[in-house]
This record gives C-alpha cells, structure tokens and sequence, in this order.
C-alpha cells in the first residue's frame, strides 16, 4: 500500500526534478507560450474579422467560401493543422515566415484560431438589431459606414467575453507546437517539460507544467465568467422598454 | 408639361409590385404625393402598407413599376441609393436609436458620416433639433434610459437633421404606451403644418382625420380607396373601406 502510493508519488511528484524543471518553465517557457499565445490571438482575431464579415456577405459566393474555410479549420483535429501547416508550408517551398519555426508554429494556430473568432464575431454582429443597421441605411450611410459605425462598436462588446475564453483555449492550444520542433529557447512551457520527462523518464516536470496551465487558465476562466454575467445584466437593464 | 407636374408631386408610384416568395404584397400600386402634403395609409395588417412605405427608399425594391422621387426615377439601374435615402426620413415603429450611442451621438452620426460636418458644426445642429423635439437636456443621455416616447422623438430629430424632403412614419406610435403617443402624434402635427411631405401609415385615425390631405386606404396589396380624410371616414365607398372603419372606430 505504501509502496504503491510512493510510486505514484515518484512518478507524478517527484520535488527534486519538479524543483529542477521550474525554473526553466517561467523563464523560458511561460514568456513563449503568452508570446505564442499572444500572436496566434492577433492573426486569429484579425483574419476572424475578415471572414465573419465575408460569413454575412450579401454575396453568395463570398458567404459560401467564408463558410468553407471556418468548418474546413474547425472539423479538423489541430495537431493535423498544425503539422500541415507548421511543416507543411516550409516543406512546399511556401517559405513566407524564412526558416523561423517559430513563426510557422504561430501561424498555423492563428489560422486556426481565425475560423472559431470568425464564428464568435458572426454571433456577435449578427446580435446588433438589424433595424438599427436599416435606420443607419436610410440616413444615407453606406453598407461600411453602418458596419464600422454601428455594428463593429456593438458587436465588439458582445463579443470580448466569448474572446477571452477562446484565448483560454490558444494558450492549452499552443502546447501543439512542439510538434515543430523548436529551438531550446524556443520552446514553449509544455515542450520543455515534455523534453524533461523524456530525459529524465518521469512525468513529474508535466506535472509542474500542468499546475503552470493551471495557473493561467483557471483565474481566467473565473474572471470570464463574471464578466459575462456582469454584461448580461447590463443588456437586460438596458433592453427597450415601449 | 411634364415638367411643371414633376414639381408639384414629392413622390410618385407607378404601378409598383412586390412579392415575398410566394406572397404578393404589393399588386400594381400607383399613387403620387404632392409636395409638402401629409398622406395617411390606412388598412388592416398585411395590407402591403408598410412594404409600399419601405420601397419609398428602397429598404425593399419593388420587383415591377417605378418610383420618382421630385421627378427623379429611383427604380432606375445604376441609381446611387445612399444619396437618394438622404433625401427620405424615415421613423420606425422600434425607432431602433443606436443603442451604444448618446442621444446628441445618434442624431449627429449621419450629419459626421454622410453630410461630412465635422464633430462640432454635427453636434451644434443636433443639439437644436433636439431641442425643437422637447428634449434640451437630455443630450448625453443614453438613448436605452429614455421612455419610448422620447425615443421615438429622438428618431424623429435624427431623420430631421438631415433636412429630407419627404418624411416616411412607419406605425410610429404604434409601440408606445397610450400616454406617450400624444407627444409624437404632436411633433408629427406640427411637421406635417410646417409643409412637410409626408408619408405615414398609422393606426390613429383622429391624426389622420386632422392631418392628413389625403387618405389611402390599402387592403390585400391594393389601394381599395382614397380621398379627402372627411371623406373616406364620414362617407367611405367602398363595402371593404366600411367594414375596416367599423372594426377600428
């Protein structure tokens, strides 16, 4: 019985290598994945923006291939993506980001990224009262103008709750680029661990690296949820009472 | 000859159809609108009167006819819709006020976006057709924290400032609680005295009685009957027009 426990507790809890491996995850690691996480956002939310528009295009084409590219990216597993694009790109001679792997392991999850932003910004433009976009119309704005003017403004606060737990999802998301093989610098908080576990055949420093995630994620998703409770209360008070 | 008629007549429907998949809306409508005369459309819901309200600016294109706006064909390929909607307000029943801006912020948008004041000179002219609706004070106020009633007041004075030529009230009062309609029906009065054009479908048939020049009365996509308020509501023609009178009198 004691055995048994002192096993597991070498296995999963080892001190001496967790103490070992921490220092590498906060310093090298934890930068790496907000880093990735950060511009895998910023190209996920700017091309989301450029397809939940084409996703609410009047023209069908645009509509149909805006579609395409957001359940061609979200039917597929990411690790497949990432592998496709990550290595795929460089190995296609589509060198566009050098020989930086690193630049590669953050496109390919800001691509992914793009077409979940694209649905939740959809979601979001499509929440704003249409009648207000037809009153903007009849003033004499043009389609942009009642885009930038009344439905960019409305919908961006509709949308950051949803926003922010989807970066929740990108920094987890990011742990797939160790499939990219990074530079020791490079590497991202579960890549070092992984490389550690591997040298040291003991998952003790996943662990670390686990309660690292943990760290970040779940004050996250707390504070997520609060907002989004404090932005629907303040829709309800604000509804249009005849 | 022409001439001189395209100049009385504001607006003017010829022949105009509309369908929505298998319903016909609008079937074969004419009518004109002679400047700086308020039009009361009358009739049951379904009637097309708020489809013929919204082809006026093209929020639905008519499938068959033509409209003319000051003798102008607006039906016509290629014609710009965004200048010709400045010269058409528009007042919905939900007033849909844009709901993250300020009262003074909604009604200087369009005069910033669309005439190209700058801020100052937008607001400036807001702030005096806000006050001309009643509501000095309430500039910076969130449009969600005004009653209906003001709101719709509010949407009123953003289609002003854009100084249209024609008017379009789209069963303006029909969303406001009984004590505020008689604010609107006022402000819709007193623009109606002051000459301008207008085109307002309605439920309240004291204010068309008093306002309107002329009425129409629309049932199943057509114009059943038309004519002098006194008229259609002491002596109405038609069996249709009688039976609609006696529901809503």
């Amino acid at each position: 019985m004691f055995e048994g426990l002192q096993k597991i507790g070498e296995t999963f809890f080892d001190p001496q290598i967790i103490a070992g491996v921490i220092p590498q995850l906060i310093t090298v690691g934890l930068p790496n994945t907000l880093l990735l996480s950060v511009i895998a956002t910023i190209i996920g939310i700017a091309l989301g923006l450029v397809i939940a528009t084409g996703l609410l295009a009047s023209q069908r084409l645009v509509r149909f291939l805006c579609r395409g590219y957001v359940d061609l990216l979200r039917g597929l597993p990411h690790i497949l993506t990432v592998y496709l694009i990550g290595q795929g790109l460089p190995l296609a001679g589509l060198s566009i980001f050098g020989k930086s792997t690193y630049a590669y392991a953050a496109f390919s999850i800001g691509l992914i990224e793009s077409a979940y932003m694209a649905e939740i910004f959809r979601a979001g433009f499509q929440g704003v009262e249409r009648g207000q976009v037809e009153a903007a119309r009849t003033l004499g704005m043009t389609r942009w103008q009642a885009m930038l003017t009344i439905i960019l403004p409305q919908g961006i606060r509709r949308v950051l709750p949803p926003l922010t737990g989807q970066f929740i999802l990108v920094i987890k998301g990011t742990a797939l680029v160790f499939l990219l093989g990074l530079t020791a610098s490079q590497r991202d908080i579960f890549s070092i661990a992984q490389d550690n576990s591997i040298n040291n055949a003991n998952l003790s420093s996943l662990t670390a690296a686990g309660l690292l995630y943990l760290a970040l994620t779940v004050p996250m998703t707390y504070a997520v949820a609060a907002w989004g409770a404090r932005m629907q209360r303040g829709s309800q008070r604000g509804k249009v009472t005849a | 000859m022409m001439a001189t008629a395209t100049t009385d007549v504001s607006v003017r429907f010829e022949a105009i159809s509309k369908s929505f998949g298998p319903v016909h809306v609008l079937k074969d409508v004419s009518a004109s609108v002679p400047r700086g005369m308020t039009i009361c459309i009358i009739g049951p819901s379904g009637s097309g009167k708020s489809t013929l309200l919204r082809c006026t600016n093209l929020l639905e294109r008519p499938e068959h006819g033509k409209i003319f706006i000051d003798g102008d064909d607006i039906t016509a390929p290629g014609v710009n819709i965004d200048k010709l909607r400045v010269r058409v307000g528009m007042v919905f029943q939900h007033f849909h006020l844009f709901s993250h801006l300020s009262v003074i912020e909604n009604v200087a948008l369009a005069l910033q976006k669309v005439r190209k004041l700058p801020k100052a000179e937008a607001e400036a002219r807001a702030a005096v057709q806000i006050a001309a609706i009643g509501l000095k004070g309430f500039e910076h106020r969130r449009s969600s924290d005004l009653s209906g009633g003001q709101q719709q007041r509010v949407a009123i004075a953003r289609a002003l400032a854009m100084e249209p030529d024609v008017m379009l009230f789209d069963e303006a009062t029909s969303a406001l609680d009984p004590e505020l309609v008689k604010g609107v029906l006022a402000i819709m009065r007193d623009l109606a005295f002051a000459g301008m054009t207008m085109l307002v479908v309605t439920h309240e048939m004291r204010f068309a009685r008093e306002v309107a020049g002329q009425v129409i009365f629309m049932d199943h996509g057509q114009i059943v009957e038309t004519g002098a308020p006194a008229q259609m509501f002491d002596a109405p023609q038609t069996p249709r027009l009688k039976y609609f009178l006696e529901q809503v009198l």
